[in-house]
């Protein structure tokens, strides 16, 4: 009796239903197509190999950036283990591909689903803990799964699941999807899959999910008054985000071919929390930011003969400047600033025409 | 009907509810008490959030305390909080069908009763707007929208007119008085603002220390003379 009573007598104020699409919703959509299939054609035409290369990587971390976004920016947990969650789902792919000859995709989708399953187990920890005491726990279990990665010589080359043949010598090539052989077609297949991965985070962040995230972010006691089953939420967080990291630890193997363990040092977890939080952990743009930071920046510095270590401090402050004057990362903020500078040099410029004008 | 028996609650060395008893008839009741007197700790036992020592809670025949807390708010248990929650990034129209979205009501009419409680607290024109854009009026409309919308039994508001200047606080009471007549839900009402209470309840209690030190008619309990001594001290102590 109540609902019907409260809304035929509220009528005469009930506000229009809610509209179906955002407005502009399509136009952006259009534009961002139109840049992907951009990126996807003429960026292998204008680029080297080597940067070529290293775009594929951005993709790859692009991935991993936006998964590690969902946990930081979407709920509120941090998560300190997100490269050795990568370095699972690199391994999965990588003995699956030698063991099987499953094609590619099957191979990523199974990737993604036991990194989710693996990913979710690191996640259960979050359900107690929150800040800096989940930071630590997932950072140590980062590290152990470092260390049995290291001691069971991940990945190694050889045939069948455990794939170890003690011939370090004679490692074939991890293989890659038959339309993608050559690296700049591996390129386009890796900007999809990860356009794939951005696709499956924004439902989910349009939806019920990002919208029960969102609560409890802001305030746990909140979501839970409003019946929010906080616990269900947060593992599904965790499994989202483990998945899409699979996910690109597959196409990461297919990227490199040869794996080694110490390419997945526990400390690239802090890196990659800091190029995220630098990139912007609320918006999704951010993560590709995050992945151009993580991946393209080291490769130009390379190629001008810099070593990539100065990184590590021009990060340091980076993170240090999102803390104290921009929250929400680069990817909100150098818009402001570049319309900012607009301002002022057309301000400047409109000035010195005004002081030319008085002059003659 | 609640019935509140024997609730006790620590925190560590502080007991913040000594052996709380109390029964609140349906309309709505007010819940008033000094500074620190118990009264969102009473909230929090029942929404789920402090755990008490000894003591239980019967909510229309129900046992309240023994059911998950996020599992209350789709049974009917709804709250505001005194330090206002709405969740910013959201729109208003999405902070309240959350309860919607959570709950295992029928669908067919929930956009309806998402809108009729946005009309009902009067923010209408700002249906679709992100939260973070409003006032800090709106935003607590926002969140009594969302205590009222679907079935709630139980509705808490901690506190709801605290900061709001005295036209909002009018309009608000206006709201709270019509929340039995929409939704068939108890009302408690938390606030200082005793003409708030009085223009809202017809009933009220008193904590103290938390222990309940009166309950009855408002006017009645509003001249009692232990209620005005526990606000405004005792002479003795005074002097």
């Amino acid at each position: 009796m109540s609902t019907a009573q409260l809304a035929t007598e509220a009528k005469p104020t009930t506000p229009s239903a809610p509209p179906r699409v955002e407005r502009g919703f399509y136009v952006r959509a259009a534009i961002i197509a139109v840049a992907v299939v951009a990126v996807i054609v003429l960026l292998p035409q204008i680029l080297s190999l080597y940067y070529i290369d290293a775009m594929t990587q951005v993709a790859v971390y692009s991935i991993v950036a936006l998964g590690l976004g969902v946990l930081v920016g979407r709920v509120g947990l941090i998560s300190l283990g997100q490269a050795a969650v990568l370095a699972i789902g690199a391994w999965v792919a990588a003995r699956l591909l030698f063991a099987t000859s499953l094609p590619y995709e099957v191979v990523l989708l199974a990737a993604g689903v036991i990194t989710m399953l693996l990913g979710t187990l690191v996640g259960l920890p979050a359900l107690r803990m929150r800040g800096l005491y989940l930071a630590l726990i997932t950072l140590m279990l980062a590290g152990a799964i470092t260390v049995v990665l290291a001691s069971l010589n991940f990945p190694n080359g050889g045939h069948g699941f455990s794939g170890y043949n003690g011939a370090l010598l004679h490692i074939p090539p991890i293989r890659r999807p038959g339309i993608a052989q050559t690296d700049p077609a591996y390129f386009r297949y890796s900007v999809i899959a990860a356009v794939i991965m951005f696709l499956i985070v924004l439902i989910h962040v349009r939806t019920k999910p990002g919208r029960a995230w969102a609560a409890i972010r802001q305030s746990e006691p909140a979501a839970l008054a409003a019946g929010i089953n906080t616990t269900m939420y947060k593992l599904w967080a965790f499994a989202l985000a483990s998945f899409v990291t699979g996910v690109a630890g597959g196409v990461l193997a297919g990227a490199v071919r040869y794996l080694y363990s110490i390419d997945f040092q526990t400390q690239d977890s802090i890196t990659l929390l800091a190029v995220v939080l630098m990139g912007g952990a609320y918006s999704m743009w951010g993560a590709i930011v995050a992945g151009l930071l993580y991946q393209l920046l080291p490769a130009i510095l390379n190629d001008l003969g810099i070593s990539p270590d100065w990184l590590t401090i021009l990060f340091g402050i980076g993170v240090l400047q999102v803390l104290t004057t921009a929250p929400t990362g680069i990817v909100d903020q150098l818009p402001k600033d570049i319309a900012k500078l607009i301002r002022f040099i057309s301000g400047s410029s409109r000035r010195s025409a005004a002081n030319q004008g008085s002059a003659s | 009907m609640i019935e509140v028996s024997g609730i006790t609650v620590r925190f560590g060395g502080v007991t913040s509810l000594d052996g709380m008893s109390v029964t609140f008839a349906a309309g709505t009741c007010g819940l008033i008490g000094p500074n620190g007197a118990g009264k969102t700790t009473f909230f929090n036992v029942l929404s789920g959030f402090v755990r008490p020592a000894s003591g239980s809670v019967q909510a229309f025949g129900e046992d309240l305390l023994s059911m998950a807390h996020f599992r209350r708010a789709r049974w009917g248990v709804r709250r505001t909080f005194q330090t206002e929650q709405a969740i910013e990034n959201l729109s208003v129209y999405h902070n309240v069908s959350m309860i919607h979205e959570h709950s295992k009501l029928s669908g067919s009419s929930r956009q309806d009763d998402v809108l009729g409680a946005i009309g009902l607290v009067g923010l209408e024109s700002v249906a679709y707007a992100k939260v973070r854009t409003l006032g800090a009026g709106q935003r607590r409309l926002v969140e009594v929208a969302r205590a009222i919308v679907g079935k709630p039994k139980l509705v808490l508001l901690d506190e709801p007119a605290a900061g709001l200047p005295e036209a909002e606080t009018a309009h608000l009471g206006e709201i709270i008085r019509g929340i039995p007549e929409h939704t068939g839900a108890m009302t408690i009402l938390v606030d200082h603002d005793m003409s708030l209470v009085s223009s809202c309840c017809e009933n009220t209690a008193v904590l103290d220390f938390g222990k309940m030190i009166a309950s009855g008619p408002t006017a009645e309990v509003l001249r009692n003379e232990q209620v005005v001594r526990a606000y405004l001290g005792a002479e003795d102590v005074a002097a």
